[in-house]
């Protein structure tokens, strides 16, 4: 990832470290909400928007405010107070300004505030020490991944409502499984050596 | 102390975090890689739930109901900032092997769950019997899933550098896909099924 090129952290951060099944950041709506195909893109949806703002204002703050007045070690803390008033703001903008956006995905924002994706991505864009664009473009990458494997596991998800899988596999477990084939598959874009 | 003992095998057993309530996934998939990785998540992770309920549980009547939430995470980041902080300086090896998940103890679903569902609402003592369960519920937890992909992934079981079993086959050919991202999901849902199997687990 220390490359500076923009498509090459978008795609290492989409595909191949992927935010789900590489990294493991966010897997809470991951087991939870992909029960139904539209549920886990709206999810999705409201995730990136959640993450490309934060990670916006997250850097900002950083170089602007952290770092000149030397209190880096505070980042966390400042980082998720950061992140909960954004969530409150962007939920208020959208429920006044949009109706129908706000019922398509204004129950899930909420729930983003405690999702570790949004946190995991201004801690990566802070050590990777990226620029505001470079952090910009980081958001969309891991969105965009974030996006893809829930798409794909609600798909399968639905699927496997309908198979016999045996007893003590049914639900969550057999869900795992699916997860870790996805994290084979994805694993492959990695290149081998 | 009766009463800690009780919240303290409550959380460790009948309803532990991971295995029975399905809470913090993420850095239970993403730090098992390795015995060491596991302990320092399970002290950390503790540490800041041990702390997190016990102030939450002492001020519990003072905070106003409409912003607790951002109350528990301010005070829950304000603890994961110390072991942070203490990590890098005293066992900076862990430290980089835990990465991003040590600050993002923060967002972990358990300490905030706790938080919420129980601190709130109870005195101190219970409080602490409560978060000392979850945490050291939550690590045995870990410790188990990294015990299996640490020995299957590398033919070798060690702790602090101390080796404790080699596999005579297995470290020369270990089965690499224990170490690596998948063999995370592959362990942790052979788990739940074989829970599920021996009744343990209620199944769906």
């Amino acid at each position: 990832m220390n490359s500076s090129n923009l498509l090459t952290i978008f795609f290492t951060l989409a595909i191949v470290q992927n935010f789900i099944v590489a990294q493991f950041l966010g897997l809470c709506p991951f087991f939870g909400v992909t029960k139904k195909l539209s549920d886990s893109i709206s999810m999705g949806m409201a995730l990136i928007l959640v993450m490309v703002i934060s990670a916006a204002a997250c850097w900002l703050i950083t170089y602007k405010l952290l770092i000149p007045y030397d209190m880096l070690y505070m980042n966390v803390v400042v980082y998720i107070l950061v992140i909960a008033t954004l969530v409150q703001i962007i939920e208020m903008f959208v429920k006044r300004t949009n109706a129908n956006l706000y019922n398509a995905f204004g129950i899930y924002l909420p729930l983003i505030t405690v999702n570790c994706a949004v946190l995991g991505i201004t801690l990566i864009n802070l050590r990777e020490e990226f620029s505001l664009i470079q952090s910009i473009v980081a958001a969309l990458g891991g969105g965009f991944g974030f996006i893809l494997i829930m798409a794909i596991m609600a798909g399968i998800r639905e699927k496997l409502e309908l198979a016999d899988s045996p007893k003590s596999m049914r639900g969550l477990p057999v869900a795992i499984f699916v997860a870790m084939m996805l994290g084979l598959t994805f694993f492959g874009f990695g290149g081998i050596g | 102390m009766k009463v800690l003992w009780k919240e303290f095998t409550k959380m460790l057993v009948v309803s532990n975090p991971l295995f029975v309530v399905l809470l913090g996934f993420c850095p239970a998939l993403a730090i098992t890689t390795s015995l060491d990785s596991a302990l320092g998540m399970t002290f950390g992770l503790t540490f800041c739930i041990f702390f997190t309920n016990t102030i939450v549980s002492l001020i519990r009547k003072w905070i106003p109901n409409v912003v607790r939430i951002p109350v528990f995470i301010v005070i829950g980041a304000t603890f994961v900032t110390i072991v942070d902080l203490v990590f890098h300086s005293y066992v900076p090896a862990i430290w980089a092997v835990l990465g991003i998940y040590l600050p993002l103890i923060t967002t972990n679903c358990i300490l905030l769950g706790r938080a919420e569902s129980f601190a709130q609402h109870n005195r101190v003592v219970a409080a602490i019997g409560d978060g000392l369960g979850a945490g050291i519920g939550f690590g045995l937890a870990i410790i188990i899933i990294s015990f299996f992909r640490q020995l299957f992934g590398t033919g070798v079981l060690s702790i602090l550098g101390h080796t404790i079993v080699t596999l005579p086959l297995l470290n020369e050919h270990p089965i690499g896909i224990f170490i690596l991202p998948p063999g995370a999901f592959l362990v942790i849902g052979l788990l739940h099924a074989l829970f599920r199997r021996t009744g343990v687990e209620k199944s769906e």
